[in-house]
């Protein structure tokens, strides 16, 4: 499944809209310790989480995770945004929290898998 | 910047590769620089993904230290065919117990760190676990030197790091 076909099932914002959605989201991770992104978080997952900061970005792209979905109707600044779309790691926002987002995207990628 | 040719393996086995960053205390917006370019150079060198992976996580927790805690300090690299070494030395206020310092969950970054989601006392375990080798020396006042070494040999699955 690519983040293209999660943005609706997630009521997710592209808020980098210059980065192609065609990457294959494997999994997830929730977290907002960065430290512990660093540690768990695999190549191909998505990546929620509460952090709007410009560090989001380097643990993403170090991790090659396949995007960074921000819950809670966070906004991160310009600046992150920037540095996303120079590292190519797409960013969504979206109204819910953690749990529901991290509910909804495990039932779609298992409801693939079947 | 991604290699990983044949020639570029085959290149890298006849020399070792060495260089180092400067970082920073404090500057925050240039987080990860440092090992997201040794990330790089070891991909380039076409080094396993797994050691690249280990290398990456030492490395990035090592620069993270030095930018919450320290004034300045150095990440410098030597890449052999048999290891990576990392050495990061720093210019801060060192660590004044080192075992507890150590233990996962212990910190003593301040609190607008930890709002950032760093700070949480995982830093010096991820840099242990990760590497083959780990020391680090420190004295209060003057600053704090690790050095990590990975090595480049697989190892067959029995290997564990995530204790």
């Amino acid at each position: 499944m690519t983040i293209k076909e999660l943005v609706e099932v997630l009521d997710a914002e592209v808020l980098t809209p210059e980065l192609s959605l065609d990457l294959e989201v494997k999994g997830g991770y929730v977290s907002d310790l960065l430290s512990d992104v660093m540690a768990h978080a695999k190549e191909g997952d998505l990546w929620i989480t509460l952090q709007t900061h410009l560090n989001i970005v380097a643990v993403a792209s170090l991790k090659s995770v396949s995007g960074i979905v921000v819950v809670n109707n966070r906004r991160p600044g310009a600046e992150t945004l920037k540095k996303a779309v120079e590292e190519g790691i797409p960013i969504l926002t979206t109204p819910h929290t953690s749990f529901e987002i991290a509910g909804r995207l495990y039932q779609f990628l298992n409801a693939e898998k079947v | 910047m991604k290699g990983g040719s044949g020639a570029v393996l085959n290149k890298s086995m006849e020399k070792n590769y060495e260089g180092s960053f400067h970082i920073v205390g404090g500057d925050f917006s240039r987080a990860g620089e440092a090992s997201t370019e040794l990330k790089s150079i070891l991909q380039s060198l076409g080094i396993e993904k797994e050691i690249v992976r280990r290398a990456s996580i030492a490395t990035f927790e090592a620069e993270m230290n030095i930018i919450i805690y320290a004034t300045a300090g150095i990440l410098r690299y030597v890449i052999t065919p048999e290891e990576i070494r990392i050495i990061a030395e720093d210019m801060g206020p060192g660590i004044e117990d080192i075992e507890l310092a150590m233990q996962e969950g212990y910190s003593t970054a301040p609190e607008w760190v930890r709002e950032m989601g760093w700070g949480s006392g995982m830093g010096l375990p991820n840099m242990k676990k990760n590497s083959d080798e780990f020391y680090i020396d420190s004295v209060v006042g003057e600053g704090t030197r690790v050095e990590m070494v990975i090595r480049r040999q697989i190892f067959s699955e029995g290997r564990s790091n995530d204790h």
